[in-house]
């Protein structure tokens, strides 16, 4: 495991830079992460699912996959690659702290 | 009075599972299976099917005739569960009370849930053969095809047999090789992931084998919508990959009265299961196996097998009134079929991922692990006899254990050179 600093905070990190610990992670982390990450001004929608992945995962222990998403975030799909560009799933486990979802094998 | 157990699906899991618990129980407890047909495939042949290398009647058989005597076989759709009164209802109206449930009703194909997948150009331009009719249809259509760009997409995960598409890839690569017209087909393979294989040292080895078999790869695509009569891939971040073949792998759910059975499924129709000790989250006396559950493993023939053991184990300590032991490690083994009379072969858990080796035994093998073979092509053939006359009647594979072994595998290639 290695560490990055966000907001001033050390905090542990995987190798492609998700949160180890989601009880690390604090909002103002996530603006950091996705300013990394290309993002701009986080707007309600994606605060939407932002908190919408960090409670199914910590009520389930997984992040949700883009199916789920698009099913019960209340954001359609095509949306989400606009809020999120690339990888939705992905990039919003990124900025809400929560690690990399594992999808299956 | 013996206890009833009710078992939901005559597939793989329904019928090993049905098999071991008559052995274990006999005349004491009664067993019944709930399918909505009685024709019995051999999934695994699918494959096969569009390059002319078996046909549908070789890889169908009756599902009765794979149970046990004494275990009642009954024809009916399963409408929905109830786990509050221990019950199932059936379509047409029947309602069957259980002691223990097991729902083996395994994963099913929404194609309808991409957008213009099954509009026009179905069956025509574009394809899949993960159905016996879809199979079918695209043998034909291989044999019309002359050249063009031929497109392989993997829409979303789960799906059954992660590897199948990468398989397909390579026997599309032979089978245009032996038609002298390999020079004038394009083959793209096309998937949601961020590779061609999820684990790493996988990935590599089959990434390397797609490339030397000039089969482009087009990662982190997520599909949108087909256009099938125009020929284009569309995805959702508005991307487009055209082709004049298209053989897809649809979206997979778990089966639809999943949905209609409160407490029993996820959003996407899965059972909710321990991972370990198969039980359902909904209630202590129902259990799934195979592709039905949520569980992190594989769908996989092999997976269901290997559940086999844990899932009878507990129901017996359920009906004992004993505490379920936690046995299910994940185990998955397949074969990669990739052309030209060669196969790899991977063996895994939750723990562990594919790393190279031998198979079953250490040094001996005698089937190499994660490496392109003739042997491990051998068997995959024997697959096919070992399904119906051991798999399904609920014995073990002779020297293979349940539990995933570490014997013979080379754990240090983990983390070498992770990742390009
Ligand atoms: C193309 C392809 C290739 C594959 N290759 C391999 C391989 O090489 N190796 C391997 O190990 N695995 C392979 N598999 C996967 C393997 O076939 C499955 O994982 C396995 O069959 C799962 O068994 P199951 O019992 O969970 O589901 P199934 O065998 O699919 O059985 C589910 C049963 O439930 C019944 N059912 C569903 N809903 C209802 C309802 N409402 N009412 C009544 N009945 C219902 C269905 O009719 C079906 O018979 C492959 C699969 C495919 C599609």
């Amino acid at each position: 495991m290695s560490t990055a600093t966000y907001a001033g905070a050390v905090v542990e990190v995987d190798a492609e830079g998700f949160l180890a610990d989601p009880a690390q992670w604090t909002e103002e982390m996530a603006h950091e992460i996705a300013a990394q990450n290309g993002l701009g001004e986080l707007t309600d929608r994606h605060w939407q699912v932002i908190n919408f992945m960090r409670d199914s995962y910590l009520k389930t222990g997984a992040a949700p996959s883009i199916r789920t998403l698009g099913k019960v975030s209340g954001v359609p799909i095509k949306e989400l690659y606009q809020l999120f560009p690339k990888g939705p799933a992905k990039l919003a486990a990124k900025i809400a702290g929560i690690p990399k979802p594992r999808g299956c094998i | 009075m013996s206890d009833r157990i009710v078992i939901l699906g005559g597939g793989t899991g329904g019928t090993l599972a049905a098999n071991r618990l008559r052995r274990h129980y006999g005349e004491t407890a009664e067993i019944v299976v709930v399918d909505r047909d009685d024709r019995h495939l051999y999934q695994p042949g699918l494959l096969f099917v569009p390059f002319g290398m078996t046909t549908p009647e070789r890889i169908v058989r009756p599902r009765g005739k794979q149970l046990h005597d004494g275990i009642n076989f009954r024809i009916a759709e399963v409408d929905r569960v109830t786990t509050a009164e221990n019950t199932v209802y059936l379509s047409d109206g029947t309602a069957l009370e259980y002691d223990v449930l097991v729902i083996a009703s395994g994963a099913s194909l929404l194609p309808g849930e991409t957008e213009g997948l099954t509009g026009a150009g179905w069956g025509e331009k574009t394809h899949t053969f993960y159905t016996l009719a879809g199979a079918t249809a695209l043998a034909e259509a291989l044999e019309r095809f002359d050249g063009g760009r031929l497109v392989v997409n993997m829409v979303d995960m789960p799906i059954k047999c992660p590897v199948a598409p990468l398989e397909f890839s390579f026997l599309a690569d032979w089978y245009f090789q032996r038609r002298g017209i390999r020079d004038r087909v394009e083959i793209t393979y096309v998937t949601s992931m961020d590779g061609a294989f999820t684990k790493a040292v996988c990935n590599r080895v089959l990434s390397g084998m797609l490339d030397g078999k000039r089969v482009n790869v087009v990662t982190e695509f997520n599909t949108g919508e087909v256009d099938g009569v125009g020929g284009r891939l569309i995805s959702y971040d508005e991307r487009e990959i055209p082709f004049d073949l298209l053989v897809a792998i649809p979206l997979h759910g778990g089966a639809e009265y999943i949905g209609r059975s409160p407490g029993l499924g996820d959003d996407l129709n899965f059972v909710e299961t321990d991972i370990h000790t198969l039980q359902a989250k909904a209630a202590p006396n129902v259990f799934a196996i195979g592709d039905a559950t949520n569980l992190p493993s594989s769908k996989a023939g092999s997976v269901t097998h290997f559940e086999g053991e844990t899932l009878v184990a507990n129901i017996a300590h359920l009906l004992n009134g004993e505490t379920l032991e936690g046995t299910y490690d994940g185990h998955a083994n397949c074969f990669i079929e990739s052309g030209f009379h060669k196969a790899l072969l991977i063996d895994f858990s939750y723990e562990l991922e594919p790393v190279p080796g031998r198979y079953p035994e250490p040094h001996v093998g005698p089937l190499p692990l994660l490496k392109e073979s003739r042997l491990n092509h051998l068997g995959k053939l024997a697959f096919e006899p070992l399904y119906w006359h051991v798999l399904l009647p609920g014995h073990d594979m002779p020297g293979i254990g349940a539990q995933m072994s570490t014997r013979g595998k080379q754990l240090e290639a983990i983390g070498q050179g992770d990742r390009q």
